[in-house]
């Protein structure tokens, strides 16, 4: 019955929290309607996400959003200098087949969402049946050290938070 | 020390115009679609974070008024842009590519845009799995 009323309950403290920060003021009628949205919202979606996910080790999670932000700023120096100073010819691209371990839909969907913004690779797609996530990686002269990368760097981390 | 502020505050700003300007340019310069998706994921990133330190900043130092709005912002725009990229890429490739143009998945399963998923299996009230 509970589950039923509060289908996700991290969310709901999240959208609560979203919400003050919107209204930028903290005041009794706002900490109410947060409380009603954080709490609406996730009954409305539920159909659409029925499984809750499994998150243990909240440290880990933090370790994860500091390496992930490093990576950001150094992939954007370096996509920056690769498309400002390099001849289009000399730009090798190539498509990257990584074979996935996670399983759980929560955790290959950050792990796309990862590769999407991190050094010059896109996540284009997934297998039919999940197990391999296509990256397209801007410029590289090794692809294997790439999926090293993102199977050492990122799915290694993300399989200690989604177990 | 409001002067060092405003010296910090524009930094940030000429910082977001440089990789601005290099995501937008990565879009004329680079060859095909697939590579041109890079510029814009990964350059504006950083151009649009430096705008919204910046603006963090003025408030917090100069305006004297904290804001939470860019951190939303932020937040916001990491959730979006991957899948706005992963969308295009995928419209892309289903529009222009054939199952050769790109590397096997070496598994029993091929890429979700030319095979569908399998069937789930479904075990009724005996234990035995059906279709």
């Amino acid at each position: 019955m509970l589950r039923r009323l509060i289908p996700h309950p991290i969310v709901s403290i999240l959208l609560l929290i979203v919400w003050i920060l919107l209204v930028n003021k903290v005041t009794v009628g706002n900490i109410v309607l947060g409380a009603f949205l954080g709490l609406a919202v996730p009954v409305f979606t539920a159909p659409y996400w029925p499984d809750r996910p499994k998150v243990q080790k909240p440290f880990k999670v933090l370790e994860y959003v500091l390496v992930v932000l490093w990576d950001i700023i150094v992939a954007n120096v370096e996509v920056a200098l690769i498309i400002l100073f390099k001849p289009n010819k000399k730009i090798e691209s190539h498509w990257v087949n990584v074979p996935l371990e996670l399983t759980s839909a929560e955790a290959i969907t950050v792990l796309a969402g990862t590769i999407t913004m991190t050094p010059g690779t896109v996540s284009a797609m997934l297998s039919a049946d999940g197990g391999n996530i296509l990256v397209h990686c801007l410029h590289t002269n090794d692809p294997d050290a790439v999926r090293h990368d993102i199977k050492h760097r990122y799915e290694r981390r993300l399989k200690e938070i989604f177990p | 020390m409001e002067m060092f502020y405003e010296i910090l505050i524009t930094v940030f700003l000429v910082l977001a115009g440089i990789f601005g300007l290099a995501g937008s340019f990565g879009l004329v310069k680079l060859r095909d679609t697939m590579q041109r998706l890079h510029a814009p994921t990964k350059a504006t990133t950083l151009g649009v974070g430096s705008v919204l330190i910046a603006s963090m900043l003025y408030f917090g130092l100069i305006k004297g008024q904290l804001s939470f709005h860019e951190l939303l912002i932020t937040i916001f725009l990491f959730l979006t842009a991957p899948i706005t990229a992963n969308f295009i890429a995928k419209t892309y490739m289903a529009m222009n590519m054939k199952p050769e143009d790109i590397p096997e998945t070496e598994r029993a399963y091929g890429w979700a845009i030319f095979e569908d998923p399998p069937q789930p299996v479904v075990i009724d009230d005996e234990g035995q799995e059906g279709a």
